[in-house]
């Protein structure tokens, strides 16, 4: 038995198209996930990354193949209904859309529904919810309605419900996806506050290459497959065959991979504009000092 | 748009506001049926001089209960002239064609008229006015809770109300948004006959309804991904407390009907009354 929290072992899923045709959408995964890491996960739509995610946390049921969860098979026979209520717990998830997972009219109210569920004692719910409503940076809008807030904030308060169940791993399925600019980077602080300082393992599905580059590790998804794995640079070291898979390399990586090519030596974690700008200048000072 | 709430719900910090809204679902009960049993004149006066009490003690602003008696002012005034009209009595006070007016139905009439105003005053102000939508939801649930042991889905039914009470200012924002789009492509809504402002609908309310059953769709596997599975073993964080207060309220509102029987035995129905003073 391996350390990983999460273990995926030949896993598939098919689903039935309107035709009543089998599709496949997730063709053998075998991953390892383990605790504590933050593993962003790419992949054009359809790629079968938000599948696999819905299998972690039994939204979906798989064709066949193991997951195992903190060491438990939830693939097994003997899984009762309490026990798929853990697992659910345990790996907590966060949608695409803010509007459509908050339940209650009241910020506070929705926090601690997911606690509710659980069957905690009041006392204790209240102190949750105010600990998940801090730590998302969200404890001033405790009482106002939902439906004011801007996206960013919903989708915090989103993220504030999931962290009063105590989770292990949060997933986040395209959850940037519909903000604007300053509520997905509201969004990426917070996720890898979550990361780094709750120490929670995160999933974090993406479409954009520089919340992808602030991982630990990218797992590039296609045709149901996992197509490449490692460590940002290692990946964004193959711009060919990222574009092959309909993934775009961001244009600072390229130039810094093809300034690697004539002999450069940056790194391609390096993404965002003012950074390459930052590291190229740095480079062409030092160069232009040891000429001298 | 944005603006509309339903029960809307007028934040202060009366004794309406912070009683229990069991005790307040029970008393609006009560208080309703104590308007039906108003027979007498003095019960009459008894029942306006409550519901201007009520108003007091609120602190909600006189404009805002003529706001919501506005919408219904057509309700009143027709029920005010069916009352005329079909009440018959002894003498006619004047007739036209085969319109026959009595003292009777006029009087009938002032009473009703009386009777739905305060109606609706004593209901919004001790319910909708004072009472968050997620607290009288609390209240219906807690209060209907020993209909569970007849198997009646009471929480589940409770759960529906939240949620769409959550999703009123969603769908309205969504119906602005597909109006704007209709708009930008030429749709108009504010012109033409009824039948053609109707059909205008039509291209607004198909997508609205396709997306608030995805929304739906989602809703639901977000809830189980956040472990919900019904009402069974569910606590809740704020437990709603029965105070002092709110027997005293449920207490004051007995009383207050007894009072209203007694009104109508020592000075029998309002007819005697008028008719005496004409």
């Amino acid at each position: 038995m391996s350390d990983a929290f999460i273990r995926t072992e030949n896993l598939t899923f098919a689903y039935e198209n309107d035709e009543g045709k089998e599709v496949p959408a997730v063709k053998g995964i075998s991953l390892e996930i383990k605790e504590g890491e933050f593993v962003a996960m790419l992949g054009h739509n359809g790629s079968g990354k938000s599948t696999f995610a819905k299998l972690l946390n039994m939204i979906l049921t798989p064709t066949s193949g193991k997951i195992y969860i903190d060491g438990r098979d939830i693939t097994a026979d003997d899984m009762t209904e309490d026990d798929m209520f853990d697992v659910r717990r345990k790996v907590g998830m966060v949608f695409q859309n803010p509007d459509n997972q908050i339940v209650a009219t009241i910020v506070e109210e929705d926090v601690a529904f997911g606690p509710e569920n659980l069957g905690i004692e009041p006392e204790k719910i209240r102190r949750r919810v105010d600990q998940a409503l801090e730590t998302v940076g969200m404890t001033e809008y405790a009482k106002h309605a939902p439906h004011k807030l801007s996206g960013g904030q919903k989708q915090r308060i989103a993220i504030a419900g999931i962290i009063a169940m105590r989770p292990r791993c949060i997933i986040f399925d395209e959850s940037t996806a519909m903000l604007d600019p300053l509520g997905r980077e509201e969004l990426m602080s917070t996720i890898e506050k979550l990361n780094r300082e709750e120490g929670i393992t995160v999933i974090h599905i993406t479409h954009y290459m520089n919340e992808a580059a602030k991982a630990d590790r990218i797992v590039v998804f296609d045709d149901g497959q996992v197509f490449a794995d490692g460590t940002p640079e290692e990946i964004f070291s193959y711009p060919e065959p990222l574009r092959a898979v309909g993934l775009d390399v961001p244009q600072t990586v390229e130039l810094l991979f093809k300034l690697n090519k004539m002999g450069g030596n940056f790194n391609l974690k390096n993404i965002s504009t003012e950074d390459c700008a930052a590291v190229i200048a740095e480079a062409y000072r030092k160069a232009t000092e040891s000429k001298n | 748009m944005k603006d509309i709430t339903l029960g809307q719900y007028y934040p202060g910090n009366s004794v309406l506001h912070k009683a229990d809204p069991r005790a307040k679902l029970v008393v609006t009960i009560l208080y309703i049926v104590a308007i039906f049993l108003a027979k007498s004149i003095y019960s009459y006066g008894a029942v306006v001089l409550s519901a201007i009490l009520l108003l007091v003690i609120s602190r909600v602003s006189v404009s805002v209960v003529l706001k919501g008696i506005k919408p219904l002012i057509y309700v009143i005034v027709i029920t005010g002239i069916m009352n005329i009209l079909f009440t018959t009595g002894k003498t006619p006070l004047f007739q036209w064609w085969i319109i026959k007016v009595y003292p009777e139905g006029l009087r009938a009439a002032g009473l009703m008229v009386i009777r739905i105003i305060v109606l609706i005053m004593g209901s919004s102000l001790l319910l909708t006015y004072t009472t968050t939508p997620i607290a009288l939801t609390d209240g219906i649930e807690q209060l209907l809770a020993p209909l569970k042991k007849i198997k009646l889905p009471v929480h589940d039914f409770a759960m529906m109300m939240t949620i769409a009470l959550r999703f009123i200012p969603t769908l309205l924002e969504e119906t602005d948004k597909i109006m704007n789009a209709q708009k930008a492509r030429g749709g108009d809504f504010s012109s033409g006959s009824l039948i053609q402002r109707a059909k205008a609908l039509v291209p607004v309310l198909v997508p609205l309804f396709v997306s608030a059953f995805r929304r739906a769709d989602e809703l639901a596997v977000a809830m189980e991904c956040r472990c919900y599975r019904g009402g069974d073993g569910r606590t809740r964080m704020t437990k709603l407390k029965f105070a002092a207060r709110d027997w005293f309220l449920v207490i004051f509102t007995v009383l207050f009907c007894a009072l209203l029987v007694t009104l109508n035995i020592y000075f029998g129905p309002a007819q005697v009354v008028v008719e005496a003073v004409v």
